[in-house]
């Protein structure tokens, strides 16, 4: 091939992605875990490394599962969502810092505010991979059988947690 | 009635701008000279009436005409004039005006200083940029007008964003613009010789200067931008590598390389077709990175497909631009030829890899800026790709582009020796190697990184030491002073341009290595040390802003009993949005930086509070302005100047003609 037609071959696959990009909505993709028992872990948990975090301990209760990391910019545009779904008390969210840094976690948890109750370490990614995390942040909806009920990929928005999420919490608590 | 104008204003530089676009490219093309001639007059019409839009948005600005959908969207009554102004460029529809506004300001300046350029090249090089500014005037007209009117009016707006709001913002978004689209001109430069085929070492000549000017402005707007990003968001860093920021950098990069391959073409005439790519990526790396900034693609998925016209527009008009040029590269640049031939080991091989190093580094910068959407695209979900990818594929590519760079401008041309380079430099080397190594462990922190980091610093000045060593031998001159004066400005530009990385990198590596930050909880009267400074907290009291509230501490540094400086971080609330902004307070100094934010208000007058020791971290910033600086004294040289003023009694082509009779 013409090495002078390269760049412009390069150019029409990025023009091409661009152009799926517009259509999709990327955050509406079935995940093969829903419906399906949440994949067990015993983590240590973040301020308090002796101790460990696991689903069991999670029994009988609906909760949410939030993979995030301090180094993801994703993240910190859920932040306020998180806090603020936290703060309404409807359902708590457990956090799962993901390939991170210790003390850098710990000094983002302090500098913009902590919405868990609890947050597991998986600095290895092996829960990530587990769950099939794609990237952080995603957000897992667990029933009290710890059965993964619903996926988010991407951030959390205040028009998914208050049309999706806490209908579905609020459906799941009630059987 | 003004917005109206505007809007007026603005369809007519739509109808110049086509004619613009097509008549003198198609003169130039059969040779019509009367078609040619309506480039430069065109160009300035569409000035003026760009400029009269322009005039239009900032009088509603002024007049607070809320009115005006934009104006109500972006500012507030109660907002300050300079910001309201600022305010222009604090959203997507007027940061488009103010885009085209440059792109015809550089056109302008184009017809001012082309008079030494043949009437076809000129008439080329004006329509491609009409051309151009088609795209963005339809774009304002079709999907984004500035000038919409909200009916019936708002009775308050809904103010700009506060982050936006600080004298920072007022003057980095138009020094990014001045650079982005400074790259316009040697994208159209590019694009008429491509077009004519005379990709000569004239060619080079005039794309030169005009390169360099806009990436001196592209430097430092984007120095500016970080420098925003460091006091404004409030937990010191400087550098995210966030979509926004790879935006600006990326054409950076690519403008870099074009600088520095434009010297090959110019000097040796080699290059050709290589400098002609980068000129063309140069620019569509700003456009692209204009719109990924301007339509959210990158940062919010969502808001390009609230608006799915605009987002279509965006892409069939980066598909037209870039697609065009590209085809049109593959097309003509194989009838260019590649010029002189040289050894590997040569200035122009040393260049060259520098150039591929600079490619490969924007490259993985904008593999690492897209991945999250082409992941996206293929229904891979959504994903965030952070600083550890940067700083891992970044260090590697820049380093050995570093180490070059000390031993470039020391090669012959064509061909140079290796153990002459190695002869030459070896003093620089030892004291380079010997410095980095020994300079951490006096300082008391030795680090890989540290160490690497000096030695790139000190190998760049200790390696243009040699260079103005060897060139001084070669210059005529009685005495030391008049042999510095003889050296020309273009070298001096080189070698300026050079210490500004080197300063660069001296804050890069010693923020890293030595910054020491502390977040503590600090009850009134309560002190903390960091470094060799102590911080006492002395409360907080309530301020009251033009449009917003504040809790103001009051810090007395000290530094071994003796009182410093006092300082005064903010924690604001704009009313308007009801936004919470942290307005850090900074002592800055030529060494170190102090560096205090307010967190939380805690009970009992406390609060949280984060300190920051930055050493040299204002050495990051001021490497930049010395690299900006380099290329001012560049285009100084004296052979610009003299290829000015020999053209200046602007000669017309009749007059020419008829001199050439009389001869």
């Amino acid at each position: 091939m013409n090495r002078f037609l390269l760049p412009l071959s390069i150019f029409i696959v990025v023009v091409v992605f661009l152009g799926i990009g517009l259509k999709l909505n990327p955050r509406e993709i079935p995940s093969p875990l829903v419906g399906k028992a949440a994949p067990d872990f015993s983590q240590p948990q973040l301020f308090e490394p002796t101790k460990v975090f696991s689903p069991g301990d999670m029994k009988g209760k609906v909760w949410l599962l939030n993979f995030w990391a301090s180094w993801c910019s994703g993240c910190k545009t859920e932040h306020p969502v998180l806090m603020d779904l936290a703060k309404s008390g409807e359902v708590p969210i457990y956090g799962m810092d993901y390939k991170d840094q210790r003390d850098e976690a710990m000094t983002w948890l302090s500098r913009w505010g902590n919405p868990y109750p609890v947050v597991g370490v998986d600095d290895a990614g092996r829960v990530g991979i587990n769950y099939g995390v794609y990237g952080v942040p995603e957000t897992y909806v667990i029933d009290k059988q710890g059965v993964i009920r619903y996926k988010q990929i991407g951030p959390l928005d205040p028009d998914t947690v208050e049309k999706k999420i806490i209908p579905l919490v609020k459906q799941l608590e009630a059987q | 009635m003004i917005p109206e104008i505007g809007h007026f204003a603005l369809i007519l530089a739509l109808c110049v701008a086509v004619v613009q676009g097509i008549l003198p490219i198609y003169g130039a093309a059969v040779g019509n000279s009367a078609l040619m001639a309506v480039a430069k007059p065109a160009a300035r019409g569409q000035f003026l009436l760009v400029l009269t839009a322009f005039g239009c948005l900032a009088y509603a600005f002024a007049e607070k005409d809320f009115s005006v959908l934009y104006v109500a969207a972006t500012s507030n009554s109660q907002l300050p004039l300079h910001y309201r102004l600022a305010a222009i460029w604090g959203a997507h529809e007027g940061s488009l005006l103010l885009w085209t506004l440059i792109l015809t300001i550089w056109m302008f300046a184009v017809t001012l200083f082309s008079t030494h350029l043949p009437e076809s090249t000129r008439s080329r090089i004006l329509g491609v940029m009409g051309l151009v500014s088609i795209g963005f005037l339809l774009f304002m007209l079709t999907v984004s007008n500035p000038f919409e009117r909200l009916i019936p009016a708002a009775a308050e707006g809904r103010d700009l964003n506060p982050l936006l709001q600080d004298p920072g913002m007022v003057i980095h978004p138009p020094m990014l613009y001045m650079g982005y689209v400074g790259f316009s001109v040697a994208f159209a430069f590019a694009i008429a010789a491509l077009l004519g085929g005379n990709l000569d070492a004239a060619w080079a000549r005039w794309s030169r200067p005009w390169t360099t000017v806009a990436w001196c402005f592209l430097t430092v707007g984007i120095a500016m931008g970080s420098g925003w990003a460091y006091y404004e968001l409030g937990w010191g860093g400087w550098w995210f590598w966030d979509p926004v920021e790879n935006a600006s950098f990326m054409p950076w990069l690519a403008g870099t390389a074009l600088v520095h391959s434009l010297a090959v073409t110019d000097k040796r005439g080699g290059f050709k077709v290589w400098t002609v790519l980068l000129a063309i990526m140069a620019f569509s790396l700003s456009l692209l990175g204009t719109f990924l900034v301007r339509s959210g693609v990158l940062t919010s998925v969502h808001a390009f497909a609230t608006d799915p016209k605009r987002g279509m527009f965006i892409l069939a008009f980066l598909a037209i631009v870039i697609g065009g040029s590209l085809a049109l590269y593959a097309w003509r640049a194989p009838r260019v030829g590649l010029g002189g031939s040289f050894a590997s080991v040569s200035r122009e091989g040393m260049l060259l890899a520098n150039n591929v190093l600079l490619v490969a580094a924007m490259g993985s910068v904008l593999l690492g800026t897209l991945y999250p959407l082409f992941l996206d695209a293929l229904d891979l979900g959504k994903i965030s790709v952070g600083p550890p990818y940067f700083d891992s594929v970044f260090v590697p590519l820049m380093a050995p582009a570093i180490f070059l760079m000390g031993i470039g401008p020391l090669a012959q041309w064509k061909k140079a020796s290796l153990p002459d380079l190695a002869k030459r430099l070896k003093w620089a080397f030892g004291v380079s190697v010997v410095t980095a190594i020994t300079l951490p462990i006096v300082m008391g922190n030795w680090t890989p990184l540290l160490s690497l980091g000096l030695l790139l610093a000190i190998w760049i000045l200790t390696t243009g030491l040699v260079s103005l060593r060897e060139r001084l031998t070669h210059v005529a001159g009685n005495n030391l002073m008049e042999r510095l004066a003889s050296v020309p400005r273009s070298y001096w530009g080189m070698q300026v341009a050079h210490c500004g990385i080197a300063v660069f990198i001296v804050g890069v590596t010693m923020v890293k290595g030595f910054e020491t930050e502390k977040d503590v909880r600090m009850n009134v009267g309560e002190t903390a040390t960091i470094g060799d400074y102590m911080f006492r907290f002395d409360g907080a009291q309530d301020v009251v802003g033009p449009n917003y509230t504040a809790a103001r501490g009051n810090f007395s540094v000290s530094r071994d009993g003796r009182e410093t400086t006092v300082l005064y971080p903010e924690k604001r609330r704009y009313t308007a949005q009801n936004q919470i902004m942290t307005e850090a307070a900074i002592d800055p100094g030529l060494l170190r930086d102090l560096y205090v934010s307010l967190g939380e208000p805690l009970d009992d007058g406390a609060w949280s509070v984060r300190l920051y020791h930055k050493p040299f971290v204002d050495w990051i910033w001021g490497g930049c302005f010395i690299m900006a600086l380099g290329g001012v004294l560049a285009i100084s040289d004296r052979r610009y100047r003299i290829a000015w003023r020999r053209e200046e009694p602007a000669v017309s082509a009749s007059t020419r003609a008829a001199r050439r009779k009389v001869a």
